[in-house]
């Protein structure tokens, strides 16, 4: 997985001193947004990303029933098979699971903490990546050297296995119960760490092409302090990779928190996210309880494939050579 | 490969498969959720690692699954005064190594298994000495007349003293999972010997030819391999797909499926383990309200309260679909000295629940970690979690801890929490041993599980009276009053005793005998 | 060609190095090795005799020294929770992930190169399509739910293949392999497709992605204006070329199949690494934790500095000049 910048190529630099906005509406104007056009299947996969999005982020107003309040769960309610199920109660469109949960509240309330796990992760990945591969591609030298090499040692571990190595570390140094509140900030830590590699090395690489540009030398001749050059004149054109490796990340960040939960490490059963529920509906799959773990499981291989072909697009669009 | 290759292909495996197991000898496969805790007899008091240990080593005397007693080592036994009891030991015994059993090795026994750090001191806690008349003769001298001298002496392992010196093996090192020689190497002189123990992989067993009792054997099986499975979903499939020749206990979901199964039979039946939670009665300050200086469970009505808040019925009839028996008691109908008329759990009644914590000064309620084992009774984890939602109905804020079940007792063991579950099935089958391990700490060899340590001193005294009342009238007496005495204080809410629910292969197995010990003894084992 | 191994190794000797130091500084800080070496009724003094013992009172750096030391030797200690040294238990262990990640890895070069030739070379068939979405599914599908579909279908529905365990297993001087009977291989070959689908599905896009640029490149071009038959221009000029970032992917992937057998183990109880690993990381089992760090640590640089050599082998235009940044 670690792998997904190879395939990302630097787009066209576009014109002198654009601005990142600028560059993004530059961007969604031009050849990039004709392909979204022409792409039926990108355009299903963003509606539905987007649906998934609003009710992950709309949750306690889009979902029929809160599952964040526990108390509110009622045991009577358990096992209800879907509404069109013979024994199916409208008031339960996907059933409900074990705890009297409604499945399609359980679903989306579970989006959301994927989602939300997912985007932290990502979002901090790429903060982090990027700067590092600024300074390392502007810089190089020593602290180039250290920082790459810090990065070959880390593309040694997959996301999953320095997910599970945090979780477990913090596990001990927190203490048990503490660990349990910051289970959250844990797993988006454990993610970020695994996948901010990915945007240092595809940066550092665009960096190092613009530094050598000559309007980039120009710059650093007037004195234009480094930190504002990497900002007006480097960042904007990194910005396309680092999309497409965001989207691809969102996708790997989400499969991650949803395995961590399966295996039983991620967060709390109490509030279920897509995991979670598919472990625990994965216990009722031969007593013909499917429902439990079919819906989640759906909900998750959507979500994930639609970001997925999202940055599929993207990466082609952005790819001058494929089109 | 073309797709209907591979078909082919696997077909063709199977068929090779089926052939090769048909080959071999007499195996019986067998699985649970979770690995022994370890081999060490005199550690880890805990069914499934109970039943392992039985397998190897032998007792004074033996348990039969009618819960009756039958010699083992000993021969007879008689009582020559209130406190003392002659056993005359079985000649001719050999451990699995070939040492030979003699009085030396009971005596050393009961040294090692009485040692503070023994998981399984309780048994034989009323013993003052153990001394070796002549080699096949010993007598045992007892604190206080005991009427349950005899219901512990099968949870009295008898370990080979030679080979125990030779390897250093003396002091029992306390904690699950956590391995030493005596943990990791076993020499018994039971009915099988362990081949290898490859730790959450498999326990492999197979007879020992040198048993004194292989003339009499009523087991047929040329190896036992034992494989912990955690996951419901795998294991189901492992006896379905006839991996494995018998498993427990069935997911309750699954239990009309399997029995739908021609190949399968579904073995039910009632289980004499009683589930409850406990409390932290002792700590000042409870351990999720640091810098508060309060703890809440002291108070009575907090407890009381908890106990209100929990809809047994509830659990019984969509957790457990029905396979479970709430109720009010620390002991299951079955156990000497079970009171019928007392057995009326706490009645389900929110709305008082709140009122008494109200009244308690906690009308917002509080924070606690509710501690929990994920793989050791049934739906353990699905009860916790419909718990959390009920005591939050109250407004008790409940972080859940539910974990492995060796985290989960290392934790508890350690009074390491505030509120927890555990189960209890106790091994004399009388009720002193609850009384003994669960409700009081302060007698020598008690409260090792009591990890809220519940203390009133009342049945403490009651206790130790019940340890030494031989009169069973009298005894029963102080038996209620203990029990009357713990339940006006909701030292425990007891929960449920669930039902036992085996899967197995009617094609290989012959019979299986099922005890109300939740667990498979291989002695009972017969395969087609 | 001297002067690039070389800088490879000593790249390979900094990254084992980096990694050696984190696994030391997880004993430094993650627990006292002591307290879980010993029960809690131990006095000070049998504390301070063990700690003498196990040298933690010498220096930092030297202590470091002696375990980088030790490491090399494969002494690791001994596992806290089973009480066992450390070395031991992974070379029980060892042979079933390995057999497992190598038929994955085969399964998934198998099938998942010529699917992507094909897809490559007829863009726009229907078959190719099939393929992608296939693809794009498996990419999406998360190895947990592979596996329980495929216990589902085949071991439970289906009854043909056995739903856990490694089964039939033969001795070959210590290691256990399941290559020899057939019992084994219906035992490995469930786990072994799911733990594949990833990389598969990878492989495939990426060969695909490939073929279709190399295809438009000039050689190519030239290759056909020399009338070169199709058959050996598409398999003897474009797949060749497209084996570079193949065997790139792949070396980088290996290490990914080792983590996600973890979760294969997990789904389908096979005695491996990863079981293990899961069960140490619950209970804090520091030298099984760090151990398998530098272990796969180490599979990933020998597997790289393979793919690097290699890179000599296939690509005659790498003898000349470095390897840039992937391409």
């Amino acid at each position: 997985m670690q792998n997904i910048e190879t395939t990302v190529e630097l787009p066209a630099a576009p014109s002198f001193g654009a601005r990142l906005s600028g560059n993004i509406k530059a961007f969604l104007d031009g050849d990039v947004f004709y392909s979204f056009k022409r792409s039926p299947v990108t355009i299903i996969a963003f509606v539905v990303t987007m649906i998934l999005f609003f009710c992950a982020i709309f949750a306690p107003w889009v979902a029929p029933y809160d599952t964040y309040n526990i108390a509110g769960l009622n045991l009577m309610d358990a096992f209800r098979p879907p509404a069109w199920v013979a024994g199916g109660d409208a008031t339960f469109l996907l059933g409900t699971d074990d705890q009297g949960r409604d499945v399609l509240s359980a679903i989306i309330f579970g989006l959301r903490i994927s989602l939300m796990v997912g985007f932290l992760g990502v979002l901090i990945a790429a903060v982090v990546g990027t700067i590092l591969g600024l300074i390392s591609g502007y810089f190089g030298g020593w602290i180039d050297a250290l920082i790459m090499r810090i990065a070959d040692v880390q593309l040694t571990f997959p996301a999953i296995l320095i997910a599970l190595m945090i979780d477990g570390i913090a596990g001990a140094v927190l203490g048990r119960a503490a660990h349990a509140e910051s289970k959250l900030a844990v797993l988006v830590i454990a993610i970020a760490a695994s996948l901010w590699v990915n945007f240092a090395r595809t940066v550092r690489g665009s960096t190092l092409v613009e530094k050598n540009k000559e309007y980039v030398q120009a710059a650093r001749v007037i004195g234009i302090h480094p930190i504002l050059i990497m900002y007006r004149h480097v960042l904007p054109n990194v910005m396309g990779p680092v999309l497409v490796i965001a989207t691809l990340s969102l996708a790997i960040a989400i499969i991650t928190e949803a395995t961590l939960s399966f295996l039983g490490v991620g967060v709390p059963v109490t509030n279920p996210s897509l995991g979670t529920l598919i472990r625990i509906g994965n216990d009722f799959l031969f007593s013909g309880e499917w429902w439990m773990t079919i819906f989640p499981g759906v909900a998750l291989v959507i979500l994930v494939l639609a970001v997925n072909l999202l940055g599929d697009w993207l990466r082609d669009a952005l790819n001058p050579k494929l089109r | 490969m073309t797709r209907p290759g591979l078909l082919l292909a696997s077909a063709a495996l199977m068929a090779l498969t089926a052939a090769t197991a048909d080959a071999q000898d007499k195996v019986f496969r067998y699985s649970t959720t979770g690995d022994i805790l370890g081999l060490d007899p005199h550690n880890n008091n805990e069914g499934p690692t109970n039943t392992m240990k039985s397998n190897i080593y032998g007792r004074l005397i033996h348990r039969l699954p009618d819960l009756s007693l039958e010699p083992d080592l000993a021969t007879e036994w008689e009582r020559t005064d209130d406190t003392t009891w002659i056993f005359t030991l079985r000649e001719g015994v050999t451990f699995h190594n070939g040492n030979p059993f003699t009085a030396d090795d009971v005596v050393y026994s009961f040294e090692r298994q009485s040692q503070e750090s023994s998981d399984m001191a309780f048994a034989i806690s009323s013993i003052e000495s153990v001394n070796a008349i002549d080699d096949y003769t010993v007598e045992i001298k007892t604190k206080a007349p005991d009427p349950t001298l005899l219901l512990n002496m099968p949870n009295f392992y008898i370990v080979d003293k030679e080979f125990m010196d030779e390897n250093d093996a003396f002091e029992v090192i306390a904690g699950a999972g956590l391995q030493n020689f005596a943990n990791a190497n076993a020499n018994g002189t039971g009915p099988f010997r362990i081949v290898e123990w490859v730790q959450d992989n498999r326990v492999v067993l197979e007879p020992f030819e040198d048993w004194w009792g292989q003339d009499e054997r009523t087991d047929n099986i040329d190896q036992a391999i034992f494989t912990p499975i955690g996951n419901d979903a795998t294991r189901v499939a492992a006896l379905l797909s006839g991996e494995i020749d018998a498993m427990y206990p069935v997911p309750l979901q699954d239990i009309p499926r399997l029995e739908g199964e021609p190949d399968v039979t579904v073995l039910q039946g009632p289980e004499l383990r009683t589930i409850f939670f406990g409390f932290d009665h002792h700590r000042d300050e409870l351990l999720d309200m640091p810098g508060s200086g309060e703890n809440p469970f002291k108070d009575v009505r907090v407890r009381e309260a908890f106990a209100h808040a929990i809809d047994k019925e509830g659990i019984k009839r969509v957790v457990m679909r029905g396979a479970a028996t709430p109720t009010g008691l620390m002991v299951a109908p079955g156990i000497n000295g079970f009171q019928e008329d007392m057995n009326e759990p706490y009645p389900f009644d929110p709305e008082r629940a709140q009122e008494l914590l109200a009244e308690a000064g906690y009308p917002d309620g509080f924070p606690v970690t509710f501690d929990c084992p994920n793989d050791r009774y049934v739906n353990d984890e699905a009860i916790c979690t419909a718990m959390v939602a009920m005591l939050e109905r109250i407004g008790i804020d409940v972080t859940l801890n539910a974990q492995t079940k060796s985290l989960h007792f290392n934790k508890i063991r350690d009074h390491d929490t505030s509120f927890f579950m555990l189960g209890w099935t106790p091994g004399s089958y009388d009720a002193h041993n609850p009384l003994q391990n669960l409700m009081t700490t302060e007698a020598p060899g008690s409260g090792a599980w009591n990890s809220g340590r519940y203390s009133n001193p009342e049945v403490e005294e009651l206790s130790v009276q019940i340890s030494q009342t031989v009169d069973e009238e009298a005894r029963n007496e102080l038996i209620r009053e203990a029990f009357r005495i713990h339940k006006e204080d909701v030292g425990h809410i007891p929960l449920h005793q669930q039902a036992l629910a085996w899967g197995v292969r009617a094609d290989t197995v012959e019979e299986v005998i099922q005890r109300p010990f939740n667990d498979i003894d291989l002695r009972y084992v017969t395969l087609k | 060609m001297i002067d690039f191994i070389a800088q490879r190794m000593i790249q390979a000797v900094f990254v084992m190095l980096v990694v050696a130091l984190i696994s030391f500084s997880l004993f430094q800080f993650v627990g006292d090795p002591i307290n879980n070496m010993v029960g809690q009724e131990a006095t000070e003094a049998q504390r301070e005799a063990l700690r003498e013992q196990l040298g933690l009172n010498d220096p930092i750096p030297i202590q470091f020294v002696k375990w980088v030391g030790n490491a090399m030797q494969g002494e690791f200690g001994i596992s806290y929770r089973m009480g066992k040294p450390v070395d031991q238990l992974i070379a029980e262990r060892l042979p079933a992930t390995l057999e497992l990640v190598f038929l994955s890895a085969i399964l998934a070069l198998a099938i998942g190169v010529p699917m992507g030739v094909y897809t490559g070379l007829n863009r726009y068939s229907w078959l190719s399509r099939v393929f992608l979405t296939i693809s794009l599914i498996g990419i999406s599908l998360p190895t947990f739910l592979i596996g329980i579909i495929l216990i589902l279908t085949f071991g439970v529905w289906l009854g043909w293949l056995p739903t856990f365990g490694r089964g039939g297993t033969v001795d070959l001087g210590g290691w256990q392999t399941s290559f020899l009977t057939l019992q084994g291989w219906s035992h490995i070959i469930m786990p072994a497709f799911t733990l594949a689908l990833f990389q598969l599905t990878l492989i495939m896009r990426l060969v695909r992605a490939e073929m279709l640029e190399v295809l438009r490149t000039d050689y190519i071009k030239f290759a056909r204006a020399r009338g070169l038959k199709q058959r050996s221009i598409n398999f003897g000029h474009a797949l060749k070329n497209t084996l570079v970032p193949v065997i790139t992917i792949m070396g980088l992937q290996i290490g990914a199949l080792l983590a996600f057998s973890i979760i294969t183990e997990t789904v389908f109880q096979w005695p491996g690494m990863g079981l293990l690993i899961i069960q140490a990381i619950q209970f804090v089992d520091i030298p099984i934790m760090s151990s398998y760090l530098v272990l796969v640590a180490l599979f990933f640089v020998l597997i790289n500095l393979t793919v690097d050599l290699l890179y000599y082998a296939v690509d005659p235009r790498l003898r000349i000049e470095r390897p840039g940044p992937a391409h």
